[in-house]
């Protein structure tokens, strides 16, 4: 097939050049943005998490991450922004818990 | 494994203890091992059929827990018992549950009942990918600005290291367009897609991202994963689909994350 083809290297450059600038103008997070936010505070949060969705901690015989069995299981937890776990507003009036809580376990 | 979902004919006697009790733990149909034995020697066929109940459970509920939008698809009860066919006849070989199920949109394709759904296989492949990107190790994303001060002479003979992260599912259906639908919370409403789908799934940092590829970028993402050049790649997926957009297909690589830092060139 193709495989010695390759493109015209005036229509790559300005394929990348078009991919680049659009890109900017969406601004995503660089991968050390990213980092910096995580450095900048992110905190262990317990009773958040969708079922699957926790990050690490989800009660003895578990193999961690992502195995919580409902939704905001208490003793699941998720990173979320600093400061922002106990004020978290979930359904039905729970709340975030930088500790382990006994709502929300599996039967 | 093979003593997992098999009655042997011959006695189990030759076999030490695991498996001697594993055997022929997931068929009902297996007479209980007779290293297994209640207080005084009593048989103990319902308590091993509490032991096996257990197995079988806890994997279909691993199963569930990794094929949600599969299971929405199809309802609890037909899914529950696709899966336990599939246990049956593909018991975990790891100890580690996100392992399981690699084997279960192949299943989903031949099986009987499914025939109706041809494109459920490849939704359950997508929730597959999902959760591998979602435990794959950490790796940098090639970021825009590093590929923008590449001299445009160099960049056609560009390779990119693969990220741990990346898959594409390919599918001859709207599967992505389904699994979107069935992933989100509220009502699936009315699918009304016929095009043929392929899926992007990426992790550029925390959160694991699906996408839908245009036409031809499937072709060109899975070359550059694969360690083709950039210059080849682009004149591959041009030539195989017209309405390949090379634009677009490098910010969707970059924007998604989808490829390491480079690797040659530059």
């Amino acid at each position: 097939m193709s495989q010695k083809s390759t493109i015209n290297a005036a229509v790559l450059a300005g394929a990348v050049a078009a991919a680049v600038s659009s890109l900017a103008l969406a601004a995503p997070l660089s991968q050390e943005q990213v980092k910096a936010a995580m450095d900048a505070g992110k905190e262990k949060c317990f009773g958040v998490a969708l079922k699957g969705q926790n990050d690490c901690a989800a009660g003895p015989g578990t193999t961690c991450q992502a195995t919580s069995t409902v939704d905001y299981q208490g003793n699941a937890w998720k990173f979320v922004d600093g400061g922002t776990c106990a004020t978290m507003e979930l359904p039905d009036g729970r709340k975030g818990s930088p500790e382990a809580l006994s709502r929300d376990l599996p039967s | 494994m093979q003593t997992l979902s098999k009655c042997h004919a011959e006695t189990a006697d030759g076999l030490d203890y695991p498996e001697g009790l594993v055997h022929g733990l997931l068929d009902p149909g297996c007479a209980t091992p007779a290293l297994v034995a209640g207080p005084k020697g009593k048989a103990a066929d319902m308590r091993f059929n509490v032991y096996r109940n257990n197995v079988t459970v806890s994997l279909i509920d691993a199963l569930a827990a990794v094929f949600p939008a599969t299971m929405r698809i199809t309802g609890e009860t037909f899914f529950r018992a696709m899966a336990r066919f599939h246990i049956r006849n593909t018991p975990p070989t790891s100890p580690l549950l996100f392992e399981y199920g690699r084997d279960f949109p192949d299943f989903i394709e031949r099986y009987e009942h499914a025939q109706s759904m041809p494109w459920l296989a490849d939704v359950a492949r997508i929730e597959r990918a999902w959760l591998d990107a979602y435990h794959a190790a950490d790796a940098a994303v090639l970021e825009a600005g590093r590929l923008a001060l590449i001299p445009p002479e160099q960049l056609g003979d560009l390779v990119f290291a693969a990220h741990p992260a990346t898959r594409i599912v390919r599918s001859a259906y709207p599967a992505v367009t389904i699994f979107s639908a069935n992933r989100a919370s509220g009502s699936v409403g009315r699918i009304d897609a016929t095009a043929p789908e392929s899926a992007l799934v990426t992790r550029p940092a925390l959160e694991v991202e699906v996408r839908l590829l245009p036409p031809g970028a499937d072709i060109f993402l899975g070359r550059l994963i694969a360690g083709e050049r950039l210059g080849s790649a682009a004149a591959t997926a041009s030539t195989c689909c017209p309405e390949f957009d090379l634009a677009f297909a490098i910010r969707t690589m970059l924007e998604a994350g989808a490829v390491g830092a480079i690797q040659h060139g530059g």
